[in-house]
């Protein structure tokens, strides 16, 4: 059984080196396939009537696809009509060796159980193995190695039916290939062909990939960009200094522009800026890049201006191109304000996913090519081939690039999917989920097969392990309507005058056991995520809401946390134990507030709420005096019609004292688990950390504080804390918090990680020097590794492999805070949705604003009521432009005679714009101050009678 | 993309054999004739030759002798050539001394030393060509070469590596198996009784793991000892077809 064959290979790692590696060939490898007597698989995946109606083939196939099939054509393998695919490990090899991402999606095929598609080991079976031939390219080997198996199967498929009608097909779209191939006496077809001649499947079509011989042809001659450079040329350049490799990320506002994130530390410049169409040649956002540097003379400055891509059609594009770069360069910068400058030379690796947008129909009524634009400003249109354009349109829609030719104005993509209609509410969260790549599929019965048999109860086991604190005072405060309960609190007095102050997370770890299918959901979704009236749970919902949510009256299992304090609340002992509570109450944060204020109420309840309170302000005093911020952003609250789920009205969230009670404790909670389990374990504690920022993030912020003659003081946390305490101004009593929100906006992202991969533990924020997420089990999977952790250093659980692998634990927290960004970015969508829908039914609206920022060509505005921002333009495509003059000092626009500083009050009208169905957004102008041409009249005040034009 | 796919969804290795499976073994004896034992061994391409002298009188400083058994010394080089990169490796490195060490200890284990008081076993190996599982194919060669040498043993030594990768145990881990990250445990087995020789392994590996490991390793062990069994016997029949004549 085992044949031992050896072979050479040569390797380049530093040197030349020879590497020797037995390779055994087999002959128990089987074919996989049903009607296969000879072979003795006890599972075949390969159907026996593997029927697919086509053209080309009329008898059952199964296909064999090669290598750049897979590669390119994922979209088409992936839809549930192909089934049957003989997959070879040459190829699974080369896809993984070229694509991380294609080999995941290939490989999430191959164990669908439904697409049976079979993988073959065809370089270990003894009939299929070949070895490279004197001068034969690694390519045209495996090119050969397909083909070889292909025979094989063609042959064994005969043999195993007597000549019956199954017959293997390969695809490929190598003309050479496919000649040798037909040689052998293999049919083989095109990718195109096959899919073409597929009968009654007509979509299918449009979600193949152009093939570059295609894109020849719908592109014009013009070369538009510069020819991207090969990979060594790159390679060597970035290692003799030449060139520099980054991330590209778009610029939101403005399309001609990007920045690239140099990967290599301590180089010379970590930011690289690009201009112009030639420059950022053919990078997509998030691609990563090589990047030549300009000599300093040709550095410029960020232009300050917004720019949308908005050209109708395409062909005439390029004039106005032109015109506008020059606009972009005309930019009467200092030196100060110049930034490394270069351009795109090579493109190292693509980073394209299937975006999310809607279609924009050609003006010929015929034709079969459009284009397309993404929901996400910072992706180029694209432009996709399909019949259904009519269909199509005023539909949200996906599509994935598949090139971008050098002659192109846009890069060539197809069609995937189609989402729904656009505007409405399920199709748009749908899009900003699957933008934001948030999992939101319901739960597979295999996640559900885990967890607990209704009706449930505590069993005596547990009685006996935990510790009963029923008897005690717990009650919980939450936002209104929440469900998912996962923190109650208590606080007595003891006999000895201290008090007793306890804090019970719901214990998620302990319906949650490690490495089931229930475990690894949750791990991959990482975050519950809210959004304006619907929740994307984390676990599902039995868990969220019912049997871990500590509701009152009824008994749950707790994981509490109880200090021994005194008066003064510091802490003498701290206790974890696990145990069984019994939530006497579950208050909101205002019915909290009232007991406590209503000093005719005395029950236990109140009693220890009141307690809580008190220790809670001396906690948050002595937390400030450490020099931890408060920071500020503004946040809206929609109130939902229950029946349409339409929003009726807005307010911002107001915060109580027992908000911020809770908030205390929680953190106190926090903290003292973060020190317990780094204790424990030092290596692998979760943790999370606040970095603190660069000092250039503040610029912004210390320059807007002097324009109103204020000092902040960014040396540390607590020096900021107390500048930020100090800046005030009279009669403006809400300019400390437009300070506080531009301060918001300097920090950096808190993150996760992995206490053995890190040295620096510091909360900035909190001004911690260690801190952890413990208190939200049911919403976010960090603290239900914390609760393991925690657990297994008292005892009350048994470790795993994986909980002690710092490696693991790593790659967990990265996607852990990588989900957690996302579903923050999805909020903000979700709310800027809801607040358009909002305003469509309000028509509109005039209100007062404060100038948050100032730009080039416009204004920035924070509405306080409704927390919202909004641009101001002063340039307009149909209107001569008034006279600017930007200073980048203040930094202050001037319009004409009037010069806008930051902070100014405004009066502007809000309304939605509606023109661009995909990009609704809110449109302000201005009202006050009064500049001739630029401001608008007050509108009439009856709003009501513009409304029927705003709606669609 | 960095790193080998150790074992393939399919449940194939790296060179096409699954999981529990060994790699071929190849073996002679007799293979010097001035040597009082000595035996050649293939375990894929890892390639070892052990030679043994005694049981003699213990040479250099008496004091070394012990006067209730025998002395067994062992020592372990590589050839210059025996890795990808030629390199000399001068005698008496730490690798090397602690590998001769863990040898002395295995056959301290499984030879009868007590048979030979006041006498000096002489054990020498040498890795030929390496391709993981050294220590492994040190033992096997040298309870060969012991065997050939007619010195009373309890058992064969067998001795073979394991791995662990995504969660599967695999026997005989290659020279990619072992440096692609990983545990690594070796094993040294008396098969007929079970006994454990020597038990090596010097990375991290969660206490639940363990026992599966220990589990393949000695499955392979037994396996091996088949292996080792054969070429004994076949090794005998030659012997005696020469010797009947």
């Amino acid at each position: 059984m085992l044949k031992s064959k050896t072979f050479v290979k040569k390797t380049r790692s530093g040197g030349v080196l020879k590497i020797v590696r037995e390779h055994y060939l087999r002959d128990d490898i089987w074919c996989g396939s049903e009607v296969c007597k000879e072979c003795k698989d006890e599972a075949p995946v390969l159907q026996e009537d593997a029927c697919i109606e086509s053209n080309l083939c009329s008898y059952p196939h199964y296909l064999i696809p090669d290598t750049n099939v897979v590669l390119h054509q994922i979209d088409i393998l992936e839809d549930p009509l192909i089934r049957n695919i003989i997959i070879l490990q040459t190829v699974l090899q080369e896809v993984r060796h070229r694509s991380a991402t294609v080999y995941k999606r290939i490989k999430d095929a191959i164990h669908d159980k439904e697409k049976h598609f079979y993988t073959f080991t065809n370089e270990h079976h003894r009939e299929t193995f070949i070895e490279r031939e004197q001068g034969e390219s690694a390519n045209d080997r495996n090119d050969r190695a397909i083909r070889v198996a292909a025979k094989w199967y063609a042959d064994h498929l005969a043999k195993a039916t007597d000549n019956g009608p199954l017959k293997v097909v390969l695809l490929t779209n190598d003309r050479a290939n496919k000649e040798k191939a037909e040689h052998h006496g293999l049919i083989v077809y095109r990718c195109e062909e096959y899919i073409k001649s597929l009968i009654g499947n007509p979509e299918l079509v449009d979600r193949l990939a152009l093939t570059p011989d295609d894109q020849n042809e719908i592109t014009g001659s013009k070369l538009l960009f510069p020819e991207h450079l090969p990979l060594s040329r790159i390679q060597t350049g970035i290692k003799n200094g030449m060139f520099l490799q980054g991330t590209f990320h778009a610029n939101r506002d403005n399309y001609l522009e990007g920045t690239v994130f140099i990967h290599r530390e301590g180089a010379v410049t970590n930011e690289v800026l690009l201009q112009g169409f030639q420059n950022l040649n053919r990078a997509v956002h998030q691609d990563v890049v090589a990047v030549e540097l300009f000599p300093k003379e040709r550095w410029v400055a960020p232009s300050s201006v917004v720019l949308q891509d908005d050209n109708p059609d395409d062909e005439d594009a390029e004039e106005d191109e032109t015109e506008t770069e020059n606009k972009l360069k005309s930019v009467a910068s200092e030196s100060s304000a110049l930034k490394p400058t270069g351009r795109v030379v090579g493109i190292i690796k693509r980073n394209w996913r299937p975006f999310c947008g809607m279609l924009s129909q050609s003006q010929i009524k015929e034709a079969t090519r459009h284009l397309f634009t993404p929901a996400d400003r910072r992706i180029p249109r694209i432009r996709i081939e399909t019949r259904q354009a009519a269909t199509l349109v005023g539909q949200r829609i996906m599509v994935a690039i598949d090139g971008w030719p050098k002659n192109s104005r846009y890069p060539n993509g197809h069609f995937v999917k189609n989402l729904g209609t656009a505007g409405d509410k399920e199709t748009e969260t749908e899009v900003l989920l699957l933008e934001h790549d948030v999992p939101h599929q319901p739960f597979s019965q295999a996640v559900l097969s885990f967890l607990p048999k209704m009706p449930w109860s505590i069993s005596e086991e547990e009685l006996k392990v935990r510790a009963d604190l029923r008897h005690l005072f717990v009650c919980s405060v939450d936002p209104p309507g929440c469900t998912d309960i996962d923190d109650a609190l208590h606080c007595r007095e003891l006999e000895n005058g201290n008090l007793e102050v306890g804090v019970h997370i719901a214990d998620v770890s302990h319906f949650i056991r490690p490495g089931n299918a229930l475990d690894q959901e949750a791990a991959s979704r990482g975050t519950t995520v809210y959004l304006c009236g619907k929740r994307i749970d984390m676990v599902p919902e039995l868990l969220s809401s019912n049997l871990c949510s500590l509701r009152s009256n009824v008994e749950r299992l707790a994981f509490s946390c109880i200090w021994e304090m005194n008066n003064n609340a510091e802490i003498i002992k701290t206790h974890f134990t696990k145990s069984i509570i019994n939530s006497k109450a579950s208050l909101t944060y205002a019915e909290a507030q009232m007991r406590i204020d209503d000093t005719t109420m005395n029950d236990d309840i109140t009693k220890s709420l009141r307690g809580l309170n008190k220790l809670a302000k001396i906690l948050k005093g002595r937390r400030i005096d450490k020099g931890a911020l408060t920071l500020s952003s503004p946040e809206v609250r929609f109130h939902i019609d229950s029946e349409t789920h339409d929003p009726i009205d807005l307010q911002t969230k107001e915060l109580m004292e027992t908000n911020s009670m809770v908030e205390e404790f929680m953190l106190l909670a926090n903290i003292s688990v973060a020190q317990k389990i780094y204790d424990e374990f030092s290596e692998c504690a979760l943790l999370r950390k606040h970095p603190s920022p660069p000092p250039s993030n503040y610029d912004i912020l210390i320059k807007a504080a002097k324009s109103r003659d204020l000092e902040i003081h960014t040396d540390s946390a607590k020096a900021l804390a107390d500048s930020l305490n100090n800046a005030a101004i009279e009669r403006f009593p809400y300019f400390n918090t437009l300070l506080r929100i531009l301060a918001t906006r300097c920090m950096m992202q808190a993150v996760y990680f992995c206490s053995g991969m890190d040295n620096d533990f510091h909360h900035y924020g909190l001004a911690s020097p260690i801190y952890t997420h413990f208190t939200s089990p049911i919403r976010r999977y960090s603290d239900i590794i914390v609760h393991r952790l925690l657990a297994v250093a008292m005892n009350a659980d048994s470790t795993y492999p994986d909980l002690m692998d710092k490696h693991k634990q790593s790659a967990l927290c990265s996607n852990l805070n990588y989900r957690h960004k996302m579903a923050q970015y999805a909020q903000r969508a979700s709310v800027a949705f809801h607040t358009q829908l909002f305003f469509k039914n309000r028509g509109i609206i005039n209100e007062e604003g404060f100038i948050l920022f100032v730009r080039k060509n416009a204004i920035i505005i924070l509405i306080p009521k409704f927390g919202l921002e909004g641009t101001v333009f002063f340039e307009n495509k149909d209107k001569p432009s008034p006279h600017l003059t930007f200073d980048t000092e203040g930094p202050t626009l001037k319009v004409e005679e009037h010069t806008f500083h930051m902070f100014d009050k405004v009066k502007v009208t809000i309304s939605l714009d509606a023109s661009n169905i995909q990009h609704q957004r809110i449109r302000m102008a201005l009202i006050e101050p009064v500049i001739p041409g630029v401001s608008v009249p007050v509108p009439e005040s009856e709003p009501e009678a513009k409304k029927p034009k705003l709606d669609r | 993309m960095a790193g080998l796919e150790l074992l393939s969804d399919q449940g194939y290795r790296l060179d096409g054999r699954k999981a529990p499976e060994l790699r071929k073994l190849q073996a002679r004896m007799s293979v010097f004739a001035q040597a009082d034992g000595s035996a050649y061994l293939e375990q894929g391409n890892t390639k070892a030759l052990a030679v043994v002298y005694g049981p003699h009188e213990t040479r250099g400083s008496r004091s070394k002798s012990l006067h209730d058994r025998a002395v067994i010394n062992c020592q372990y080089s590589m050839a210059t050539f025996s890795t990808a990169e030629r390199k000399r490796r001068p005698h008496g490195d730490r690798k090397s001394s602690e590998m001769s060490l863990h040898l002395k200890q295995t056959f301290e284990a499984a030879v009868l030393t007590e048979l030979y008081p006041r006498s000096q076993i002489d054990i020498y190996v040498k890795i030929l060509q390496a391709d993981g599982g050294n220590y492994s194919a040190c033992v096997n060669a040298a309870t060969l070469a012991l065997v050939d040498a007619g010195i009373p043993m309890r058992d064969y030594v067998c001795a073979c590596t394991a791995g662990f990768v995504e969660d599967t145990a695999l026997a005989d881990l290659c020279h990619a198996e072992e440096s692609g990250g990983g545990t690594s445990l070796a094993l040294a087995l008396l098969p007929r009784s079970g006994n454990i020789a020597l038990l090596q392994m010097d990375a991290r590996l969660h206490q639940d793991h363990l026992n599966a490991l220990m589990e393949a390793a000695m499955t392979a062990c037994k396996g091996l000892s088949k292996v080792l069994d054969g070429v004994v016997r076949q090794h005998l029949e030659e012997v005696s077809v020469l010797t009947s004549e």
